[in-house]
C-alpha cells in the first residue's frame, strides 16, 4: 500500500483490491475508489492537460464538478467514452483509462508551445485571428483548429450498450442525500408521503460522508446515516444512488438520468447502462448543497493545487492523503477543518495562509494547538512545481499594499474562496436569484414551481442548520401534500460551522500582464480574459461568457461562475447583481446521448408502418423505401438486377401488359352525414355538387393561404358518403384540417369524418390488360368501358371479398384500384397475381409508379409542389370549381403574389442529350455565361430515366415557365453545364388515348 | 412537459397528447371575397404574438381529437385556463387577479 492511503481509514473496502490501468500503466485501488482517488493513493495527481495552453492538470474536486481530471474510459469495443471525470467514475476491475489533450506523454506535451506563447492567445483570440483572408478559413483555420480544441476523441464506433426510459410518479422527490435531503425525506416518509430520494454519487449522505466527527443525536455521524437509511427504506423511500437530477422542467418535471453499470467489473447481458427517468412530483425539494470555490491567484491551476474540501472528502471518504506537506490558503473558516482533519491523519500543515487579517479567535486558537503556522492578512502570489506543485510564493497584505514575498515549499495546496449554494436546478424553473450582500452570493429567491429548498443550497452552513433546515422543508412539503407533519429537533455535536469573505483575484505583486490566475479551469479562462473583455466593450455577463467562454465548459460553470461574476462586475464597475449571472442551462452534469436517445434507436427508433402486402414483398425480395412512417416496396429486382433495369423492366411491363401495386398506404379519409357534399364543396377547390354517386374526381385541397397542401381521388358513394384519398404521408395533416374547419368553423354541419387508411387494403391494377385480369375475379359489377367509365366507382366482390373498386389511373393506363377489408389485403394480392399470371402480371414499386406518373405529368405534392406553389402555377387551374362562392384557399388566388407575373410554374423539362439524367434539386439559369452569382430562376423537381420514352424527362418549377414552352435553359453543374428545353409536362400519351380502353 | 387540462375530457394529461394550433378566436370571416388584400392578409398571416398571456387553441389530437382554447402566459409557460371551443374570450384583468 501506497504511503498516501491510510490503512482502515475511509468507506473503501480495504481487503479487496481492484486492478485498473492509467494510460498504459497498472495500478491497484480498493473497492469504493473513484479512478482520481485511486491515482492520489499512489501520489499521481497529474491526470490531463487543459484545453488551450495544454498546461498539466490535476483533479481539483472530489466530486462531479470536476473541471480538471478528464479521462477516457474503455470497456471494450464501443464502450469508449471520452470526457469522464474521474472524480465520479467509480473503479472496476480491469478499467483500461488514458488521459486527454495531450500531443505526446502526459508528462511531456508538445502542445505546451501554446502555454508559453500564452500572450498571442488572448480572450476573443479566435474572432481576432481567423477573420481573414477568407479562402484560409478552410482549408487552413479549420482544420487546425478542430485538431487543437475540443476534449478528448469522440468514439467512432456504435454504442453496443442499452439505454432504458421510465416514468415515475411520486408526490415527493427529494434531489440529494445530503443532510438537508435526507432529513427531508425522512420526515415527509414519516408523515406519509410517498417519496423519492435521488442523490447522484454512489453512496447517500452527501457532507456527511467527509466528516465523521460529527455527532447526530448522540450518534457518530456514519452510525446515524446508517441508521437513518435503514428507517427510509422501511418506511417505504425509493432510494436511487448513482441518479442524477438533470434538468428541472415545467410543472416539477424533473429528468434523472441513472447509472447502471459503468461501476460494475462485469455487466449482464442486455443490462441497461443508464435508465433516464420522467419524474413527475407534486412537491419537489432541492437539497443540492453548496460547492466550493477557488480561490484566483497565479498559477492556482497547477497539480497538486486543489479545494480543501476536496482533500477533506479524499481522507474521509477514500482514506487518501492528497500530500505529505501542505499549505492551505483560505478565505472561510471551512478550510481549517481540513487542515486539522489532514493534520491528525499525519499530513505535515506548513502553513495556513489566510487572507482574512482577523479570522476567528477559536481556529486561531486551534492552529496553535497543532502547531500550525497561521499567516493571516497574506496573500497567494504565485506557485512553482513543473507537473506538480512544489512550493508556494505568499505575501503579507496591508493596506491593499502587497509585501515581501515568502516561498513556502510542498506537495499541495489547499484552498477555499468559501462556497455558493449549487442553483442550477433552481434556475432551470426561471426561480428569480437573490443577491446576498453578506455572503456576496446569489441565494435562490421567488420560486416558480412547487419545490422547497433546503440547506447549503441555500446559503446555511454547518450541520445542525443543514440538518434542522431539511426537515423543516420535508415538513412543509408533507403538510403542502395534506399530511400532519411537525419536524422534530435534533442536537448536533462537534458541528464546525463557519463564514468567510469572497475575493476576486487576490492581491499580487506581479505585473498584471504577468498574472496567469485561473478562473475556468477547463477553458483556460483567465481573470486577465475577463478583465480584457470588458476592456474590449463587453458589458453584459452574457457577452462576457461568450467572449471568454468563462462557465462554458462542461461543468456549466459550477466553479468559474461567481469568481468570473466578481471580477466582471469589478471592471465594469457595478455591483455583482446589477451585472447578473449568466442562464444555467439542463442538463446538470453531462449526459450521454444514450441516455435521452433511450429505447429509440435502430429498429425502434420510429414505428414503422407496414401493409398488409408487406410479408409478400418481403418474401419476393423487394427493395424498400421509408415514406413518412410507413416502409413501402421501392422495387423488385429479379436475378441481380440493379434499380434501374428493375425499374426499366416494371416501367414497360405496365405499360406492355398489366402491373400491380400495393397502394394501401394512400391516405383515406370517408366523409359522411348529410352535409358531406356541401363541406367537400368548401374543403376541395372542385365542384361536387354536380358529382354523381358512382363517379369519382381528382381533388385538389389548398390551405387558407391559396397554395396547394394535398390531392387525391375522391369517391362519392352516395349522396352521403365521400371515400377521400390524400397523399401517403398528408393523410393525418388533411384529416387535422378537415378537422379543425368541422369543429371550430362550420360546427352547424352535420358530418363525420372518419380515418379509414388502415381499414382499406388498397391494389393497383395498371395496364391495356388490367381488365383481363380483374374481370373474372369481379361480382356484382360491370367492368365494361360503357359501364364504367374512366373516373367511376363501385361497391362489389373482388375475389369473394368486400370491395370498393375504382377505376381510375395515375400511370395513364387503364387503371383500376380494389380497396378491400386490410384483413383480406394478401389474399387478393396473391389471387390478382394468379389471375395475372398468363398476362405476365408485374409486381412493381414506388419508383416505377413515380417513372409512370411523371411520364404523364402527374404531379406528387411535396416533391413537385413546396408549399409556395398555387393550383395555377402546377397547371391545376382547370380543377378550381370558380364558380362556387368559397372554398378553402379561394379568397387567396386572388391576393397581388398569386396573380403576379413571373411566379415560378411546373414545366416539362428535356435534356439536350437524353442520355443525361439530372438531379433533382439542380438550380437552373437563362444564361450559362453571365458572370457570378447567377441568377437562378428555377429548379428540378423530378427527374427520371424513361424507358418507355427511351430518354430522361424531368420536370421543374421556372418563372414564368407556363410562357417558355421550346426555350433553352440551362443546368450548372460540378460536371458541366447541361442544355435543357421547356416543355409540356405530358410527356407520353398527351391526349389521353390509352385510358379510353 | 406541460400538463394541459381538456377543458372537454375535464382531465389534466400530459403534453404529449395535444397539439398547438396557432391563436384564438380569429374567426374565418363570413364572405372572404368582399375582404379587401389588406384585411385578408390581416386574417392570413397577422397574430398578436404578446410577450404574456395569449389566446390560443389546441387540440387533445390523441385522446378526445377537440379543438379547444386555452390562455397561455409565454413568459412563464404557464396555462392560465383552458375552455371549450365557441365560448367567449375571457376577461383577462379578472384572470390574472385569479392567479
Amino acid at each position: 500500500m501506497s504511503q498516501f492511503r491510510i490503512p482502515g481509514k475511509g468507506r473503501v473496502d480495504h481487503a479487496k483490491t481492484v486492478r485498473f490501468a492509467f494510460d498504459n500503466r497498472e495500478y491497484t485501488g480498493l473497492r469504493g475508489d473513484t479512478v482520481a482517488s485511486a491515482l492520489l493513493a499512489h501520489g499521481v495527481h497529474l491526470m490531463g492537460r487543459s484545453f488551450k495552453y495544454h498546461r498539466p492538470r490535476g483533479p481539483v474536486t472530489a466530486d462531479s464538478a470536476e473541471p480538471n481530471a478528464l479521462i477516457g474510459t474503455s470497456r471494450g469495443p464501443g464502450r469508449f467514452e471520452p470526457n469522464t471525470r474521474a472524480t465520479v467514475q467509480e473503479l472496476r476491475e480491469g478499467l483500461i483509462c488514458e488521459s486527454q489533450n495531450r500531443l505526446g506523454a502526459l508528462s511531456f506535451d508538445f502542445g505546451a508551445v501554446n502555454d508559453a506563447l500564452y500572450p498571442l492567445f488572448p480572450a476573443g483570440f479566435y474572432y481576432k485571428t481567423f477573420m481573414w483572408p477568407r479562402s484560409f478559413w478552410d482549408k487552413l483555420y479549420e482544420p487546425v483548429i478542430r485538431r487543437a480544441a475540443g476534449l478528448g476523441r469522440a468514439p467512432s464506433e456504435v454504442d453496443p450498450d442499452t439505454y432504458a426510459s421510465r416514468y415515475l410518479h411520486a408526490d415527493l422527490l427529494v434531489v440529494g442525500a445530503g443532510p438537508s435531503g435526507l432529513m427531508a425525506a425522512l420526515e415527509a416518509a414519516r408523515a406519509g408521503v410517498r417519496v423519492t430520494l435521488v442523490d447522484e454519487n454512489a453512496e447517500m449522505g452527501g457532507a456527511l460522508l467527509s466528516d465523521p466527527g460529527v455527532e447526530i443525536d448522540g450518534r457518530p455521524a456514519w452510525d446515524w446515516l446508517d441508521a437513518t437509511l435503514a428507517e427510509l427504506a422501511s418506511l417505504g423511500v425509493r432510494l436511487m444512488t448513482r441518479t442524477t437530477a438533470i434538468g428541472y422542467y415545467h410543472q416539477n418535471m424533473i429528468g434523472l438520468c441513472q447509472k447502471l453499470t459503468d461501476h460494475l467489473d462485469e455487466i449482464a447481458d442486455n443490462a441497461p447502462r443508464e435508465r433516464m427517468w420522467r419524474v413527475r412530483a407534486t412537491r419537489v425539494v432541492l437539497a443540492q448543497g453548496a460547492l466550493e470555490k477557488p480561490l484566483v491567484f497565479h498559477g492556482n491551476d497547477r497539480p497538486g493545487v486543489m479545494l480543501a474540501g476536496a482533500a477533506q472528502t479524499y481522507l474521509h471518504r477514500y482514506g487518501v492523503k492528497v500530500g505529505t506537506r501542505a499549505v492551505i490558503v483560505t478565505s472561510h473558516d471551512s478550510a481549517y477543518h481540513a487542515a486539522f482533519d489532514l493534520a491528525a491523519a499525519g499530513t505535515r500543515i506548513v502553513a495556513i495562509v489566510e487572507t482574512r487579517a482577523a479570522p476567528p479567535e477559536t481556529l486561531r486558537a486551534e492552529a496553535r494547538v497543532r502547531g500550525i503556522e497561521l499567516l493571516a492578512g497574506h496573500t497567494v502570489t504565485g506557485t512553482r512545481g513543473r507537473l506538480r506543485v512544489a512550493s508556494v510564493t505568499v505575501n503579507p497584505v496591508q493596506g491593499g499594499r502587497v509585501g515581501e514575498p515568502r516561498m513556502i515549499h510542498c506537495d499541495c495546496l489547499l484552498m477555499s474562496g468559501g462556497w455558493t449554494p449549487s442553483l442550477h436546478l433552481f434556475s432551470h424553473t426561471k426561480g428569480s436569484l437573490q443577491w446576498d450582500a453578506e455572503s456576496n452570493t446569489f441565494l435562490p429567491g421567488r420560486m416558480t414551481e412547487n419545490c422547497h429548498i433546503a440547506g447549503a443550497g441555500r446559503g446555511l452552513w454547518g450541520f445542525e442548520a443543514a440538518l434542522t433546515d431539511g426537515a423543516k422543508a420535508g415538513a412543509d412539503a408533507a403538510r403542502a401534500l395534506g399530511n400532519e407533519a411537525k419536524a422534530a429537533p435534533l442536537s448536533v455535536a462537534h458541528d464546525r460551522p463557519g463564514t468567510g469573505e469572497s475575493h476576486r483575484e487576490l492581491p499580487t505583486d506581479r505585473r498584471s500582464s504577468r498574472v496567469r490566475a485561473f478562473i475556468d479551469f477547463q477553458n483556460d479562462v483567465t481573470a486577465k480574459d475577463i478583465r480584457l473583455a470588458v476592456r474590449e466593450g463587453m458589458r453584459s455577463i452574457e457577452h462576457v461568457k461568450r467572449y471568454t467562454t468563462n462557465g462554458m465548459a462542461t461543468d456549466q460553470g459550477k466553479m468559474s461562475n461567481i469568481n468570473g461574476l466578481m471580477i466582471a462586475a469589478d471592471a465594469v464597475g457595478k455591483a455583482p447583481p446589477e451585472v447578473g449571472l449568466t442562464t444555467f442551462r439542463p442538463p446538470y452534469t453531462p449526459t450521454t446521448f444514450g441516455a435521452f436517445a433511450g429505447y429509440h434507436r435502430g429498429a425502434t427508433f420510429e414505428v414503422t408502418r407496414r401493409t398488409p402486402i408487406d410479408p409478400w414483398a418481403e418474401a419476393n425480395g423487394a427493395v424498400f423505401e421509408p415514406v413518412s412512417l410507413w416502409r413501402r416496396a421501392w422495387y423488385f429486382p429479379k436475378g441481380g438486377e440493379d434499380m434501374e433495369a428493375a425499374v426499366a423492366r416494371e416501367c414497360r411491363a405496365t405499360r406492355a401488359s398489366v402491373g400491380i401495386f400495393d397502394a394501401s398506404t394512400l391516405g383515406k379519409i370517408e366523409v359522411a352525414g348529410p352535409d358531406a357534399v356541401e363541406f367537400m364543396n368548401r374543403m376541395y377547390t372542385n365542384p361536387w355538387t354536380k358529382l354523381a354517386p358512382g363517379r369519382c374526381r381528382y381533388g385538389v385541397l389548398l390551405g387558407e393561404d391559396g397554395y396547394i397542401r394535398d390531392d387525391g381521388v375522391i369517391g362519392r358513394l352516395s349522396d352521403e358518403l365521400f371515400h377521400v384519398t390524400t397523399t401517403t404521408g398528408g393523410a393525418p395533416r388533411v384529416l387535422n384540417m378537415m378537422e379543425d374547419y368541422l369543429q371550430t368553423e362550420w360546427p352547424d354541419l352535420d358530418v363525420w369524418l372518419t380515418s379509414t387508411t388502415e381499414q382499406w387494403a388498397t391494389v393497383a391494377l395498371n395496364g391495356p390488360n388490367a381488365r383481363k385480369v380483374l374481370e373474372g375475379l369481379v361480382e356484382g359489377v360491370d367492368l365494361s368501358a360503357e359501364a364504367m367509365p374512366h373516373m367511376s366507382v363501385a361497391e362489389c366482390r373482388v375475389a369473394g371479398f368486400p370491395a370498393r373498386l375504382f377505376r381510375l389511373s395515375f400511370t395513364g393506363e387503364l387503371g383500376f384500384e380494389i380497396n378491400v377489408p386490410a384483413r383480406h389485403g394478401l389474399a387478393l394480392w396473391e389471387a390478382l397475381m394468379e389471375a395475372g399470371r398468363p398476362h405476365d402480371i408485374t409486381p412493381y414499386g414506388t419508383e416505377t409508379m413515380h417513372v409512370l406518373r411523371a411520364e404523364k405529368g402527374f404531379i406528387i405534392v411535396g416533391q413537385d409542389t413546396d408549399g409556395t406553389v398555387a393550383p395555377e402555377d402546377a397547371g391545376l387551374g382547370w380543377a378550381i370549381g370558380k364558380k362556387k362562392p368559397d372554398f378553402v384557399g379561394k379568397r387567396s388566388l386572388a391576393r397581388p403574389d398569386l396573380v403576379a407575373p413571373g411566379r415560378k410554374q411546373l414545366v416539362g423539362l428535356l435534356t439536350e442529350d437524353g442520355g443525361v439524367k439530372l438531379e433533382e434539386g439542380a438550380q437552373i439559369v437563362l444564361d450559362p455565361d453571365q458572370p457570378l452569382p447567377m441568377k437562378m430562376v428555377g429548379h428540378v423537381t423530378s427527374s427520371y430515366h424513361s424507358a418507355t420514352l427511351g430518354r430522361s424527362i424531368a420536370m421543374a418549377l421556372i418563372e414564368g415557365g407556363h410562357d417558355m414552352e421550346g426555350r433553352d435553359v440551362y443546368l450548372p453543374m460540378p460536371d458541366g453545364t447541361h442544355r435543357a428545353r421547356i416543355t409540356s409536362t405530358a410527356f407520353y400519351d398527351p391526349d389521353g388515348s390509352r385510358l379510353k380502353l | 412537459m406541460l400538463l394541459i387540462h381538456c377543458p372537454y375530457c375535464d382531465e389534466t394529461l400530459p403534453e404529449l397528447e395535444f397539439a398547438y394550433a396557432g391563436e384564438a378566436h380569429i374567426a374565418r370571416p363570413e364572405d372572404p371575397s368582399t375582404m379587401s388584400d389588406e384585411e385578408w392578409r390581416d386574417f392570413l398571416f397577422i397574430r398578436s404574438n404578446p410577450k404574456g398571456p395569449h389566446f390560443e387553441r389546441w387540440r387533445h389530437v390523441h385522446g378526445c381529437a377537440r379543438f379547444f382554447n386555452a390562455v397561455r402566459d409565454t413568459v412563464s409557460d404557464r396555462f392560465l385556463l383552458t375552455y371549450k371551443a365557441g365560448e367567449p374570450r375571457p376577461d383577462l384583468a379578472s384572470l390574472e387577479a385569479a392567479q
